[in-house]
């Protein structure tokens, strides 16, 4: 006799959705850009550890000024009157249980309270900052990209003339050139708004360019020929088109653009133009460290260690948001 | 460009005090020093030119470059020959010898450090995209990324910190000399401000590098090169490197260009006398013509570098020829 063809009917036959169930129980269904986005972005923990230090360093300066010590406060006891450092911690650092990141020589106001106010200073102006970069960019790089002709060229010559300008100083002139009181405003009201206008008029051209770009190479696809054809008005292809697409690489600049623009704002504090002093800003307090760097290494650290910190986290998260969002792009 | 730039400058010291509520009596007063007289106030006026509208003050400044401009001190006309920047408001030196002497330290500064991030940069860019994903890869990266987000403030700091008063292998802040004068400390002087500078470029040319070799290791022409059988050195260096230098080159002109009309934040860290200290203490003192002089010179190189490079695109790139 042949084999049996139909030995043991369970053994043989195929049960493809006993096969699948036991793999994926779900159901294959369409993802939209943003889950598979957040699906990689997941993977990536590199770029998560740098979303969780972005978040904490929100909260930090949103509600952290309220739980430290008041950062005008002088604590003169603590400082050693003969060198003019404070007397205790390593390196004369002053670190204690009451001062975390120690104090400040001379004045020994507290660090931790000045790095956090300062948090605050830093992350306000440069959010704003490019708040305001990323709409100018993006309203200037979509007319020139999707109207082309001598739009396109008078906005790419000024983005060009604006890549080419000398930032800091005229960033450190205007600062400088606007007396107090102007524009109604006085004191560090006025001196915020001024560098959030600075900084975020000089650094639009970086994401225009990328969203003239990308709006060429939309303009050219099928579906914006085909909305065309049934009659849609420049102002419909624009909003309901193009933007929608502009989404992914607007977010990505724009998490790239912060951590340049607070290093922006750290350099103009730096340079003595920045928030006015005794208002704390992490720039401010590097100047001050320039002369004492030598015997009190600590005070340097802090700030500097507060920049970078901050920088990276916003680096390495708009990396991975990149990597997430445009497979393509290394 | 250049057009650009100066109006740019000129209306940031002149039309916007104006236009923040200043009277040209305040500006003036800014320009006399302390407790400004009446008489002190209207002669720096007319000695400025501030009552005249902000457009003839800007084309006198234009015809003084093209045919140079009187000056009346007193009694005696001082002529100034034809590039004439003015002298400066403040110490009434003339300020294109001003910038000519500044010159020569901000020069030493840029180039020294452009070599060093051009050739470490590169290398190190190069060197992680062939060995995609290894820990050298990784760690080159990881090595980069940080070195983009530190401030030269701060690395300036603290290399002076460990490499000038920790171990006194260099001299501190501050003690640059010309070449001329003594060629051993102009060395010595810089090379922990061209080490920090370039650290930072350098970073941001290895991932700039990286990205472009990886996007031109896949192209068609490198699998044909390879089919060839060329060796791989030489697809390496002369058929990817030479399209992934074309982005390199156009960011190094800003880069470069920038770097000549003063680096800033270096000179402010180490203390060197250049155009960039120049600068910052020019605004500080509302001196004008020393600014407008200091952001000419800075558009200007970076109008002629990018002119250099637009040129050398040819050479680097076959793919671009010269119309």
């Amino acid at each position: 006799m042949a084999a049996p063809i139909e030995v043991s009917g369970s053994d043989t036959e195929a049960h493809p959705e006993a096969v699948l169930s036991g793999v994926d129980r779900k159901k294959i269904q369409g993802r939209s850009l943003g889950q598979i986005a957040w699906m990689r972005l997941k993977r990536d923990k590199i770029a998560l550890t740098g979303a969780v230090v972005v978040i904490l360093l929100i909260l930090i300066a949103i509600f952290g000024p309220y739980f430290v010590q008041n950062p005008l406060t002088y604590h003169q006891n603590l400082i050693d009157p003969t060198y003019n450092r404070p007397k205790y911690g390593f390196w004369h650092s002053g670190i204690s249980m009451d001062h975390p990141l120690g104090v400040e020589p001379g004045t020994g106001r507290d660090m931790l309270a000045r790095i956090v106010h300062g948090a605050r200073i830093s992350l306000l102006v440069s959010f704003l900052a490019t708040l305001m970069s990323v709409v100018i960019g993006t309203v200037a790089g979509v007319i020139a990209g999707y109207f082309g002709g001598w739009v396109d060229y008078i906005i790419s010559r000024a983005m060009d003339a604006f890549l080419a300008f000398p930032l800091l100083l005229f960033a450190i002139a205007l600062v400088g050139v606007v007396a107090d009181g102007a524009f109604g405003m006085t004191g560090n009201g006025l001196r915020v708004s001024v560098l959030v206008i600075v900084i975020g008029f000089f650094n639009w051209p970086y994401i225009g360019r990328i969203i003239r770009g990308q709006t060429l190479s939309l303009r050219e696809r099928e579906f914006v020929d085909a909305a065309r054809s049934m009659g849609a008005s420049n102002s419909y292809v624009l909003f309901k088109e193009i933007l929608p697409n502009l989404v992914a690489p607007i977010l990505v600049y724009a998490t790239l653009l912060i951590p340049v623009n607070i290093l922006f704002e750290a350099a103009l504090s730096f340079l003595g133009v920045g928030v006015i002093p005794p208002t704390p800003s992490w720039g401010g307090m590097l100047t001050l460290a320039v002369p004492i760097y030598s015997s009190d290494p600590m005070f340097m650290i802090i700030p500097g260690m507060a920049i970078f910190i901050t920088v990276l986290a916003f680096n390495l998260f708009g990396d991975g948001l990149r990597d997430a969002l445009d497979p393509r792009a290394k | 460009m250049l057009l650009l730039v100066s109006l740019v400058t000129f209306g940031i010291f002149f039309w916007l005090p104006k236009l923040a509520g200043q009277t040209t009596d305040q500006i003036a007063a800014g320009y006399v020093g302390k407790a400004p007289t009446q008489q002190a106030i209207e002669d720096t006026k007319e000695r400025l030119g501030l009552d005249d509208p902000v457009v003839v003050q800007y084309a006198d400044y234009l015809k003084a470059i093209i045919v140079g401009k009187d000056f009346k001190a007193g009694p005696v006309t001082d002529h100034c020959p034809a590039p004439c920047l003015g002298y400066s408001y403040r110490s009434s030196q003339p300020v294109l010898e001003t910038l000519l002497d500044r010159a020569p330290a901000t020069l030493s500064l840029a180039v020294g450090a452009a070599v060093i991030w051009l050739v470490g940069g590169i290398t190190v860019g190069v060197i992680s995209a062939l060995r995609r994903g290894t820990l050298w890869d990784r760690m080159a990266m990881i090595v980069a990324l940080s070195g983009v987000s530190l401030p030269i403030y701060f690395t300036g700091l603290v290399s002076l910190a460990l490499f000038s008063y920790s171990i006194p292998i260099f001299p501190g802040g501050g003690s640059y000399t010309s070449i001329t004068e003594n060629p051993v400390q102009w060395f010595q002087a810089l090379v922990l401000p061209w080490v920090t500078l370039a650290f930072l470029y350098a970073a941001m040319y290895a991932r700039l590098t990286r990205a472009g070799m990886l996007e031109t290791m896949n192209e068609d022409y490198i699998r044909t090169a390879r089919a060839k059988g060329l060796p791989e050195k030489t697809v390496v260096t002369k058929h990817a490197l030479r399209a992934s230098l074309t982005p390199i080159m156009t960011v190094f002109g800003l880069d470069l260009g920038l770097l000549l009309g003063g680096a800033v934040l270096t000179e402010s860290t180490f203390g060197i006398p250049g155009l960039g200290r120049l600068a910052i203490d020019s605004i500080r003192s509302g001196d004008l013509p020393m600014v407008l002089g200091v952001t000419l010179i800075t558009s200007t190189s970076i109008v002629v570098i990018n002119l250099i490079v637009d040129l050398l695109y040819a050479i680097v790139d076959p793919r671009v020829r010269l119309a």
